[in-house]
Formats: C-alpha cells, structure tokens, sequence
C-alpha cells in the first residue's frame, strides 16, 4: 500500500477562549518526514494549534486527522505523538532513566527491552552517563535533552516541540538546534516545531508556518519566506526589512521612495497601490552619486559585528536601513541601487478601514459599537451600511478617556515616511491608522474620527 | 556581636526560656525520684505496667486511625477543591479551613453536646468522628496546598506519553503530592498521641489516652512520672518528624 504524502491534517479549525477568537479557520497540512516549524509573535495561536494536535485543548470547530484518521476526539494518551514541552516537565519523582521509560513501563514493554531503549536514545542525546541522576539536579539543557529523549524513546509517529528552547541560553540554543537537526535526519519522524524565534525557524526547518492573529499569513520554506513574504506582516516579522507604499504603474515598474524602479513582478494591475519589501541587505550603497537610482545622506551607522547597520534620508525624505560590509560616514552623500530581483512587490491587505454599520440618524452612523457623527447622507434610519475611513483620517490622542473609542497600539511597521499602526479597541476591534507620531507597542490611546472623513457607502 | 544580630536577641531568649529550659527539666525529672535521686525508676515503672502500656498502644492505634481516616477523607477534598472544573470559587475553601479558626476545645464541646441530642452512646466511634472532625482542615490544607501549586504540565506529559487518567493520577499526581501528605500527617498524628481533653470530653473519661495519663500524673503532683511519660512521647514524635525530613529531602516540595 502506497503512504500518503499527508501526515497531519487540520481541517477548519477554529477556537476562542471567551469572545477572543486564538484561531481562525486553519487548515494546515503537513507531510510526513517534515520538519515543520510553526512560527509567530505570543498570542498568536500557534501553541493553541500545537495542543490540539497533542490533545490538550479541543478545537470548537474543525477537525485534526493524523494518517488519514480523525482524532479530533480521541484522547491525548492515544494518539501517536510526543511533546517535548517548553519547561521539560520532567516527573521530578523519578530519575533520568524513570522518565524516559515512563511510557514504555505504561505499555508493559519487557524490561530488557526498555533498557535497550532508553540506553539507545540516552546515547542518541549524549546523556549516557546520567541514567540514575535526579532530574532537578541536571542543568537547564541536560534536562532539555533528557525530555527529547522521553518524547522520542516511545518512536512517536509525530513529535511536537513547543518552544523547547526558549529557556537555554543562546550559546546552548545555538547548539542544540544543530543536533535537533540531526536528530530529525536520523529519525526519520515528522517534526512539528513551535516558536516565535524567527531565526530559529530559518535554521531548522524544511517548511515554516507564519501565523499571526489566528491565521496562517504564509507557508513555504525557509527562503521563500525570506525572500517573497508575501505581506508586510512576514516581511516585518521575518528578518530585518524596509516596508513602504508603492504604486505597481504596469507589469515590471513598481513607484516608491518617489522613483521608479524595474521589478520582476507582474500580473498585479496598473496603477495599483502596494507594499514593497527591499532587505537592508539588498540595498546597494556607493560613495559614487552618478549611476545611482536614488541619492540619500547617511543619517546613522552602527558596527554590527559582521555588518554595519545605516540609517539613510533618501533625496524624497524617506528613511531606508540599509546592512552592508563596508561603513558610510554621517552627513555623507552617497548612491543607492536596488537591483529589479531584489524589490519584493507585496499585494495590500487593505487601502482603507472598512466598518460595517447602521444609520442612526440624520447626522449620526453606528459603527465599532458608538454613534458617531458624520455627513448628511439622506439615509433612513436603521440602513446598514458599510463605514469607509482612510488610514491617515483617524486621529489618535494620548488620553484614553478623550477619544470616542479607546485602544492600545497592537502592531506597528514603519514604512520609510511613517508610522502604520494596528490599534485594537477595547472591544477587539482593529483599526488600521497612518501616523507621522511616534508611538510605542502596547500603548494605550484614544481615537477619534471627525465627521468629514466617515465616507458612508451604502 | 554586631547590630543585625542582636537583633536575634529576643527569639533566643524566648527560646531559652519556652523550649530550651522545659526540655532540659523534663530531661532532669524524668531521671529523679521523688527526693531528687538519679534513677531509672520512672521508665521501669512505665515499661512494666501493663495498664500503661495498654493506654500508650491506644493512644498509638487512636492516633493511625485517625490519621488514616483524614487521609481517606482529607485527600479526596483537597483533590476536589485544586481542581479547577470541580472548583470555580475560593470561598468552598474557605469554608473547609474555617474549622480551624475556632478554638479546639470549642469544637469539641460542641461536638459532644451534638452527640448527647442525637442520643449516641459515647465511645471509641464518638472519639474517632471529633478526632477526624477537629484534625481534617489540617490533612486537607497542605494537601490541597501542593496539588493547587502542581503544574499541570506533568500531568499533560504524562497523558502525552500514553498514561490513562487513572495512570497520570496513581503514577504521576500522587507522588507528587506526597510532601503534602506528610506535612498533614505530621500535623495529624502528632498532637492525636498527646491529645487529652477531647478524649475527656468525647468519651465521657471512658477512653483515656495517653495525653489523659501525662496529665493526671502531673495534675497529682507525680512530676518525675509525668516528665517521663512526656520524654517517651517526645521520642516518638521526634521520630515521625525524621521520617518527615528525608521525605521532603526525597520529594523536594514544599507545603
């Protein structure tokens, strides 16, 4: 009989915890042999994704299937996977060599089998020595080692690993994802790997799963995820990077920093609006100004150890950060080019907010939960209606209680002439808003919308 | 002596005075006779006397049963109140420790007039319900205590690793909660074998204890007898609190 490729399905799942929605109809595929690495900021669902596949938690709606069979209901201890967890929780009532044949003792393996077993992974994780050491008396990475090789030694078809090593230290981090590696080479065995180390992610995996709020934003592999994100909050997330506004003029020719440049994208339309991505390190810089597609002044430039980090004014006022070996003076003119390969053309999610709402009355719409003001429309009362407001149009004030709604700042992207926020209401609302004001993630603000920009469309 | 530690000048007098000087008298009475010469006397008596020594194993037999009884009843509630489905509110808590704000003797009294309305013959079955009924909170709270604080990450490791509920509970869960389990023994078992007055007030003096004895013989004036007993009981106590140590040394939890 012929395997299927599919290991693991997710089929529309969807959970909330009370009226916070942690995942948003995921579907998701893995295959089998896979290191796969799920991968976004805290908060965004991918631990919640991981305890479902485990059984930990239950989805509200969806189905979880491994092999072709469902297990959506199937209780933890019988489904073939194993967890290392984020703090190891190694039974502290039993030594080294207890834990790792606690579940082969639970399954009445015969004992010279266990033995032969837990010497086996006990090697695999160069721990051999320590089979009658307390676990509490191990350092941090040993005990991480002593958990791979619990979840391991009970050949799991799929095994889970959630953030296993936010804990270490970044020297032991750094090894440890070396011999993970090498485990997942010589195991055989499919890898679901959770973290929100971007980095991490781009060393160990074959396939890496961007999650954000609940949805998936991007899967792919390493490179493409580094190379073509496919909006601006992978770009962000993935690597450093210049995020702007463009404008795609037709196939081949993208505008943004106030230049044109050739592209290699096509297919998005023409004059349409937007996101571009170009890596810092993408971006060539050269004391020469002619042949140079745009001039700009060095603002800053930091030595980073393998790189210097500048910050530049471009000639229209746009702020580009750029990584290169060699380092550019202050106050210096240089050239910049950017070759047609290296400029990541990105559709835009969105132009503008959009609300669903309902006519109060002459004056006033209801929309996000408030009345709010607006133009003569000539609408009946009790009309629903859709809410247009532009990103730039709504204000932002430092006191909570003076705005008509209020939030905190959720997410924030710079893109070379300004701020693009993501507040979230109180209410769990998102409101998008341009902003040349500086302000900090987790911020708490007022937000207001003057009458004149509720465009009404009905 | 510098400033910080005279500061331990109070406790170190206090515990001169309260601990270490009491210990040393019942050292020194329990070795004299009447008259104030050394002798082995009082031990010999005690060791001899069958009525004695038949008090000492029921006060030894009261104190396990009771202390079996709490952990049969004391284990199951705390399990119940740590467990976060079964238990959304603090105050069911605080209902099960309140016991333990209100004086003892109190309880007790209460517990033997309740027994007088019902028209329960008092005996060894009233003395176990208030014995039980007075020492339970102190089973439950480090009990519950541990399993409150226990992370449920073991618990989910074991599941993981294919344990039944029933495994993760006997294998995983119980272990763990053993520190708590001998703190609460420790706070049982102790003062059941030196106990007295509820023996008095629960079996009408029908049932003496050995707590009973120890205070007789001093109420009577016999303190060389006394100091004795109370050295024997130390004794036994001073070894259950060492099972305690290299228990906890073993587990390594706290309550």
């Amino acid at each position: 009989m012929k395997e299927s490729k599919k290991i693991i399905e997710f089929k529309n799942i969807s959970k909330s915890f009370g009226d916070k929605t942690v995942l948003d109809d995921v579907s998701l595929y893995i295959n089998r042999g896979e290191f796969v690495t799920i991968l976004g900021p805290s908060g965004c669902g991918k631990t919640t994704l991981l305890r479902i596949l485990a059984g930990f938690g239950t989805a509200d709606s969806g189905q979880v299937l491994i092999n072709g069979v469902d297990i959506t209901d199937v209780p933890p201890h019988k489904r073939p996977v194993n967890t290392v967890f984020q703090r190891y929780a190694l039974f502290p009532h039993l030594d080294v060599y207890d834990n790792i044949a606690f579940g082969l003792k639970l399954k009445k393996v015969p004992e010279n089998e266990i033995d032969k077993r837990v010497r086996k992974v006990l090697k695999m994780v160069s721990m051999n020595d320590y089979e009658d050491r307390d676990v509490e008396s191990l350092s941090g990475g040993q005990q991480q080692r002593v958990a791979i090789a619990r979840a391991i030694v009970g050949q799991p078809t799929v095994l889970l690993l959630d953030e296993p090593l936010a804990a270490l230290d970044l020297k032991m981090r750094k090894d440890m994802q070396i011999e993970l590696k090498e485990m997942h080479k010589k195991l055989g065995i499919t890898f679901v790997y959770v973290t929100h180390d971007q980095e991490e992610a781009l060393t160990l995996s074959d396939t890496i799963v961007v999650m954000n709020e609940g949805k998936i934003q991007q899967i792919g592999t390493p490179t493409d995820i580094y190379n073509e994100p496919q909006n601006s909050f992978v770009a962000d997330f993935i690597g450093e990077s210049n995020i702007l506004n463009g404008k795609m003029i037709k196939d081949r020719l993208v505008e943004f920093v106030g230049h044109e440049f050739e592209c290699v994208d096509e297919g998005f339309g023409e004059n349409v609006d937007v996101d571009v991505v170009v890596r810092p390190e993408d971006i060539y810089i050269m004391n020469r100004l002619d042949g140079a597609q745009i001039t700009a002044k060095v603002k800053s430039c930091t030595f980073k150890g393998v790189h210097y980090e500048m910050f530049v004014d471009t000639d229209k006022g746009y702020e580009l950060m750029i990584q290169d070996y060699n380092a550019f003076e202050p106050e210096s003119e240089v050239g910049l080019i950017i070759r047609p390969a290296d400029i990541q053309v990105m559709k835009k999610e969105r132009t503008c907010n959009t609300f669903e709402g309902e006519i109060v009355d002459e004056t006033h719409v209801r929309f996000l939960g408030e009345n709010f003001e607006c133009k003569a429309h000539g609408l009946e009362a009790g009309e629903k209606v859709t809410v247009q407001v532009a990103f730039s149009k709504v204000d932002l004030i430092d006191h909570p209680e003076d705005g008509m709604l209020s939030g905190d700042v959720y997410f924030m992207l710079y893109k070379g002439d300004h701020y693009h926020l993501t507040i979230m209401t109180d209410d769990g609302d998102h409101i998008w808003v341009d902003t040349n004001d500086i302000w900090d993630k987790g911020d708490l603000v007022g937000i207001n919308i003057a009458a004149k920009d509720i465009k009404i469309v009905k | 002596m510098n400033r910080r530690s005279s500061w331990a000048l109070p406790y170190a007098i206090f515990l001169v005075l309260f601990v270490a000087l009491p210990l040393i008298l019942i050292m020194v009475y329990a070795f004299q006779d009447g008259s104030g010469n050394f002798t082995f006397g009082n031990f010999t008596k005690f060791f001899t006397d069958a009525d004695a020594i038949g008090t000492f194993a029921l006060s030894l037999e009261v104190a396990i049963e009771n202390t079996i009884l709490c952990i049969l009843l004391g284990y199951p509630a705390a399990w119940i109140l740590a467990n976060k489905k079964l238990n959304r509110s603090a105050v069911t808590i605080v209902l099960f420790i309140m016991p333990m704000w209100i004086n003892a003797l109190m309880r007790t009294l209460a517990t033997a007039e309740l027994f007088h309305m019902l028209g329960v013959q008092l005996g060894k079955g009233t003395l176990l319900v208030g014995m039980v009924y007075d020492y339970l909170p102190f089973m439950i709270y480090p009990i519950y205590n541990i399993l409150n604080k226990m992370d449920k990450s073991y618990a989910e490791a074991a599941l993981d690793l294919g344990a039944t509920p029933w495994q993760v509970f006997w294998k995983v869960q119980v272990p763990l909660s053993m520190p708590g389990v001998t703190s609460g023994i420790m706070m049982v078992f102790m003062p059941t074998v030196s106990t007295f007055a509820i023996s008095e007030f629960l079996t009408n003096n029908k049932i003496k204890l050995f707590g009973t004895i120890i205070q007789e013989n001093i109420n009577s004036s016999m303190w060389n007898y006394g100091a004795a007993l109370s050295l024997v009981m130390l004794v036994i106590i001073g070894i259950t609190s060492l099972l305690q140590d290299n228990k906890e040394e073993v587990g390594g939890g706290t309550v």
